[in-house]
């Protein structure tokens, strides 16, 4: 069995089904590209996948641990989840910064507020709260931030910001970070050190789930590549197999077209 | 008397009133504040029945007037359930306005904060989830701040006509600073038939709005560090 599987998801919002038959899985370790045109699900796909969404149908299944089961309405409970999403993270296109706190605090603030919840928080705070505050700093300068710990997002370039919302996915120790379309509200030159940060993820075995609509990074920087269309998945493989050979019609379009876009 | 004479008798009596008014001022937001911001979490609440009973309660509070709201709340126990509750002292006056003022301007502030609330974008509840928090804990440590941060302007323009409505309670005898000022207009403390008292009160009144109007301003820039 994989580290992550899923199985057989599907989602409607209202009448309309907007994932079909959702199945694949993933190894500890790798990463996994979802390329696909605009209004596939790929969005859907990730949000489920990180309970801001609960799918009519299927089951997620971690490390042998089932997450989700939508035929299983204890699973369901507002409690259980909260803990279950901390096994994943979610980088969003637009940051979702917190405006209010500086970039270190961005970082700090979930982790703090779940450590309360440890038996030993009254007891250890001061120490708990330094070494949240340690790890906080450690991620952000991995993440070529440590002169801006102390900014406030409105201060920092999209490209800074999108560095920081990673840190601050990272700090909860994800076993899975998602990534939907992290360069896409960058301007063209702010990209490049979004996409370099998250390929130092890689070469360090996070295991990663990136949207993207940059071929030539998902081909640089995945195990497997998933191509989705219309809410299915068309066509799924290895960058290799996706990108070099495409088996399905519709693959075969998206490239060339995605190909067409990039050189004008 | 000469006007000399006359001025600091009238002074003393409107500083009396407008102590008054100011403990009005103060009162009504001390509580409206607070029960605003229970309102409006009513108001948006996903249980449907409760939602829709503080809509109504909040139409209804808006629909009519702030002095009709005062009388009903000062005369209906006495008068109807022959049950007197306020008294008729100035005391009583004074808490039967508090609440109406208080519960008139709790339903104002909860719309303004309603507002605020629904214009955080999604996105920072979203982030906040994915990140374990719960739902209090983004509600205290995300939103508040953001929701504060929009409310203060529409909240300093409510807060300004606060100061100018207390004014009303006059429809109850409440002796605030319009009732000391219009009161040697019929005759008080060996003066009568003088309407400037009344007129002078204005000057209160552009004091005090004057020096909310900084404080809020203050507010206002201090939150001025982040976009929200
Ligand atoms: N909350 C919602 N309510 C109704 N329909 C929705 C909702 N969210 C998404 N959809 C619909 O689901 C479909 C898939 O949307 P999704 O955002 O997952 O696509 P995507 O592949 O991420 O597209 P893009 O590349 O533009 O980001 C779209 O047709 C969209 O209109
Ligand atoms: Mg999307």
């Amino acid at each position: 069995m994989s580290f992550l599987e899923v199985c057989d998801i599907e989602k409607h919002f209202g009448a309309t089904q907007v994932l079909k038959n959702i199945s694949f899985s993933l190894e500890q370790g790798s990463a996994l590209a979802i390329i696909g045109s605009s209004g596939s699900g790929k969005t859907t796909l990730l949000r489920c996948l990180n309970f801001l969404e609960t799918p009519d149908q299927g089951r997620i299944i971690l490390n042998g641990e089932v997450l989700f089961d939508a035929a299983d309405p204890a699973v369901r409970k507002k409690k259980e989840i909260r803990k279950k999403r901390l096994h994943f993270g979610l980088v969003f296109q637009s940051f979702n910064l917190f405006p209010q706190y500086t970039a270190l605090k961005n970082v700090t603030l979930a982790k703090e507020l779940l450590a309360r919840e440890r038996p030993d928080y009254k007891a250890n705070r001061k120490e708990i709260h330094k070494e949240i505050e340690e790890q906080a700093r450690a991620l952000l300068c991995r993440m070529g931030l440590e002169d801006r710990m102390m900014n406030y997002p409105q201060q920092l370039s999209g490209g800074q910001q999108q560095r920081v919302s990673i840190a601050r996915a990272l700090a909860i120790e994800p076993d899975i970070l998602c990534f939907d379309e992290p360069t896409s509200a960058l301007d063209p030159e702010l990209t490049g050190e979004v996409l370099k940060v998250i390929r130092e993820l890689k070469n360090t075995d996070s295991t990663l789930i990136v949207v993207t609509h940059e071929m030539q990074f998902a081909r640089d920087v995945s195990d497997q590549v998933l191509f989705m269309a219309d809410g299915v998945i068309e066509e799924m493989g290895t960058p290799e197999q996706v990108f070099g050979h495409p088996k399905s019609p519709k693959t075969q379009a998206f490239l060339q077209k995605s190909t067409e876009d990039l050189h004008g | 008397m000469t006007f000399f004479e006359q001025f600091p008798i009238v002074i003393q009596a409107l500083n009396e009133g407008f102590l008054q008014t100011l403990k009005l001022f103060a009162v009504t937001l001390i509580g409206a504040l607070p029960l605003g911001l229970l309102i409006s979490l009513c108001s948006i609440s996903s249980f449907k029945p409760l939602r829709w009973l503080t809509r109504t309660v909040i139409w209804m509070v808006r629909g009519t007037p702030l002095m009709l709201q005062l009388m009903v709340i000062y005369f209906f126990p006495g008068l109807i359930l022959n049950n007197p509750i306020w008294g008729s002292d100035e005391t009583g006056r004074f808490w039967a306005s508090a609440v109406a003022f208080i519960f008139n301007y709790a339903c104002y502030f909860s719309e303004i904060y309603r507002g605020g609330i629904e214009g955080v974008p999604r996105g920072q509840q979203e982030a906040g989830e994915v990140l374990g928090m719960t739902r209090s804990q983004i509600f205290f440590k995300v939103t508040l701040l953001q929701m504060i941060k929009r409310v203060v302007p529409p909240m300093s323009n409510e807060i300004i006509t606060l100061v100018k409505d207390t004014s009303l309670a006059r429809i109850i005898s409440l002796q605030e600073i319009i009732w000391a000022g219009s009161s040697f207009m019929k005759g008080s403390y060996g003066i009568s038939g003088q309407i400037w008292p009344l007129f002078f009160t204005g000057l209160y009144y552009l004091a005090f709005s004057g020096l909310l109007t900084l404080l809020l301003n203050r507010i206002e820039k201090k939150l001025s560090y982040f976009h929200a």
